[in-house]
């Protein structure tokens, strides 16, 4: 199972002045698969999510990502902007975080920022118009129609995303990342806020990025829902340390987790499951 | 009165007469505070040093009369005018005829300014204002990428202004460049600066990086000011060569334009030159900015003016876009600074206030923000309105003042309230700027 691992996290620790907030995980996430980290509120998940997209440094520990060609990036120690061009680790945010004045296509134009600053000569070739940003130019027009249409927002393509619906803000957020093409995919609590059926148009998409586009993903969430529907692992963690960890199935019975929800201790828990049918 | 009060129990029905006095009366007794020693009370120095004072309380209640009514008035307009936020519908064609005047707005005002050293050949002081008001359309749009588009508030943009005059003076007084050669090189020196004012304010946001752009225009100003050897001190710099029209002097002598030309000499002749020399420098600050904002680099702007985290997260180099901005702002600075010192033939450190840095920054906000044809009327009106308002002499200010305050509170987002997308799929919808942020970085 390690040979194929995306993501190793290794005794990651982060510490916020006397605080704790991460201690001593490891955990790994495979390579084209949907790893979920779970937890109750508090428990440091968006720390970890934070670590591994270089917006904090970790106190110690080490995260490793491997590409498919072999090739491993140590991601401690680069910069946020850094992982998302070198090591293409894309994230999205717990509170979205669009551009919400631009356009939705704007949005997916500016995700392709990288490719598209070389593509225009860092802008002087862009400034002249040649033929070769233009050709470019149009390529990034149809990977962003490409995406919108597979989030059903073409017909909004020209609206602000500010204005967009809630549900379609996260989708378009999913897509915008998906557009630096990265190979993992990092989301921070997609499905909230989401309704029943926006849910289940969720797992859709995130099963075909990962079927589709061999993207692997890391999630975290609270909808129990889409994560036991589409996890094919999953990592759980309370009070910064990680409690359990397997199949989705294997989780969800491990009385350790039930008891980190619910709030009271393993034997409670343990109780609890045992007078239930 | 009898008018006043049909209208008042007219209006009773929404609000109540109580409401509207009790309101009146709060501001009348405000204005009666403020008032009562600013205008109430008149003192002076006597012939031998000791205080005269004496009242003017006729004039004190005509204030608090004013203040009371006008109260009233404003109330009653605005119960008139109904809640903020209604939406007041308007009829299909008044829209389609806006939507088509504000699309003929541009192309009517450049035309318009091309034709303006033509209509007025004879009125050297119309003449003089549209290269004045010019230049400051020129700032605007280069202090535009900056703030307008990249969201980072510079209060300092003077100093690239200071930067381009000075290069110019000092390359052509000292090693006899021309203008055309001192152009380009006051761009790129301006630039320089913008960079490296950019790195130790690039970990800086919104009132601290204000603060610090603050102090860069300063201490750019007082380095002039001290370094007496090199930029001649308070005493500042004369003689500035004028531009040349290609190599060809505009002088009355043989070598001049209008000999070779054979016709009389004017000295209007270089007023015009100059009039056109700035318009070409501003329409290229403005064809670079709008085809900048359709590159990566533009969106990039844009976009870290509306998050700047998440514009990290998605791989893009905040530091360099950042840079890039300020270097670009302070290129077009540069430029103008240049084609300044040109047109003045001296120049000197008060001329690099912060008012200037003020008044520019005021025209970009006036416009609204990012907004082009809004920089350009808002130049005009700024520039262009304080001149006409010279009539109003000491109350030149107090006017001026209060047009602004109505202008920020009819259209708080600037003249054009609104984005237009930098790439569309079916149609460009413009977009209002209350989605917009402002930026904090």
């Amino acid at each position: 199972m390690s040979g194929d691992n995306i993501l190793n996290v290794d005794h990651l620790t982060m510490r916020f002045g006397g605080v704790v907030a991460v201690n001593d995980l490891s955990f790994e996430a495979e390579r084209r698969k949907i790893t979920a980290l779970i937890g109750p509120n508090g428990a440091g998940k968006t720390t970890v999510f934070n670590c591994i997209t270089g917006f904090y440094r970790p106190t110690s520990g080490a995260i490793r990502l491997t590409h498919d060609d072999g090739r491993s990036i140590q991601l401690e120690r680069l910069n946020d902007f850094r992982i998302a061009r070198q090591a293409k680790v894309a994230r999205t945010f717990q509170n979205i975080r669009l551009f919400p004045g631009m356009t939705a296509l704007e949005n997916l134009m500016v995700a392709q920022h990288n490719a598209l600053m070389l593509a225009s000569g860092l802008t002087i070739l862009g400034l002249i118009g040649a033929p070769s940003w233009r050709a470019a130019e149009r390529h990034a027009i149809d990977q962003a129609k490409r995406w919108l249409d597979r989030i059903g927002l073409l017909e909004r393509a020209d609206d602000a995303a500010g204005n967009l619906p809630y549900g379609d803000q996260r989708r378009l957020e999913i897509a915008r990342a998906m557009c630096t093409e990265p190979a993992l995919l990092c989301l921070d609590e997609p499905a909230a806020g989401l309704n029943a059926r926006e849910s289940a148009a969720l797992s859709e998409l995130l099963l075909s990025i990962r079927d589709d586009h061999g993207t692997s993903i890391l999630l975290i969430e609270h909808d129990m829902s889409v994560v036991m529907e589409i996890s094919d692992h999953i990592a759980v963690m309370d009070y910064g340390v990680k409690i359990a960890e397997g199949l989705p199935k294997t989780v969800r019975d491990d009385p350790k987790v039930i008891a980190a929800y619910l709030g009271a201790d393993e034997q409670e828990a343990i109780a609890v499951m045992e007078s239930s049918p | 009165m009898t008018a006043s009060t049909s209208e008042l129990t007219h209006v009773s029905r929404l609000s109540g007469v109580a409401f509207i006095l009790k309101k009146a009366l709060i501001s009348a007794f405000v204005a009666l505070v403020l008032f009562s020693l600013m205008v109430g009370i008149r003192t002076e120095a006597g012939p031998t040093g000791q205080l005269i004072y004496w009242t003017r309380f006729d004039d004190l209640a005509i204030l608090v009369a004013i203040v009371f009514v006008g109260s009233i008035v404003i109330e009653l307009f605005r119960q008139w005018w109904g809640p903020a936020g209604t939406a007041r519908s308007i009829p299909q064609p008044v829209q389609s005829a806006l939507d088509f005047a504000g699309r003929a707005i541009p192309p009517v005002l450049l035309i318009l300014t091309f034709l303006v050293p033509v209509i007025f050949y004879n009125q050297r002081y119309i003449l003089d204002l549209g290269i004045l008001v010019l230049t400051y359309v020129m700032l605007g749009w280069g202090l535009n990428v900056v703030v307008g588009l990249a969201g980072l508030l510079d209060l300092g943009y003077v100093a690239f202004y200071a930067v381009g005059a000075y290069s110019y003076a000092l390359l052509s007084t000292n090693l006899g460049l021309s203008f055309w050669t001192c152009l380009p090189l006051a761009g790129i020196l301006a630039a320089l600066w913008g960079v490296m004012l950019g790195f130790p304010v690039l970990r800086l946001r919104g009132d601290y990086l204000a603060i610090v752009t603050l102090a860069f225009g300063e201490i750019i100003r007082l380095v002039i000011i001290n370094w007496q050897s090199l930029t001649g001190g308070p005493n500042g710099i004369s003689a500035i060569p004028r531009p040349s029209f290609f190599g060809i002097p505009l002088t009355p002598g043989d070598d001049g334009l209008a000999a070779r030309l054979g016709i009389e000499f004017s000295p209007t002749h270089r007023i015009v030159f100059l009039f056109y020399v700035i318009l070409a420098l501003a329409l290229l600050t403005n064809w670079v900015t709008i085809r900048l904002r359709r590159l990566p680099i533009g969106r990039a702007w844009e976009a870290l003016r509306e998050d700047e985290v998440a514009c990290r997260a998605l791989g893009i180099n905040t530091t360099t876009t950042k840079l890039t901005a300020f270097a670009t702002g302070a290129m077009f600075g540069g430029f103008a600074g240049a084609f300044f010192a040109t047109r003045q033939g001296f120049i000197s450190p008060e001329s690099f206030t912060f008012q200037e840095s003020a008044l520019v920054l005021a025209i970009v906000v006036l416009g609204g923000m990012g907004s082009q044809l809004g920089v350009a009327l808002a130049a005009l009106t700024l520039i262009g309105g304080f001149e006409l308002f010279r009539g109003f002499d000491q109350y030149r200010m107090l006017v001026f003042g209060m047009a602004m305050v109505l202008l920020m509170i009819w259209r708080p987002r600037g003249l054009v309230g609104y984005r237009s997308p930098t790439v569309f799929l079916k149609r460009s919808e413009a977009i209002s700027s209350e989605l917009a942020r402002e930026g904090r970085g």
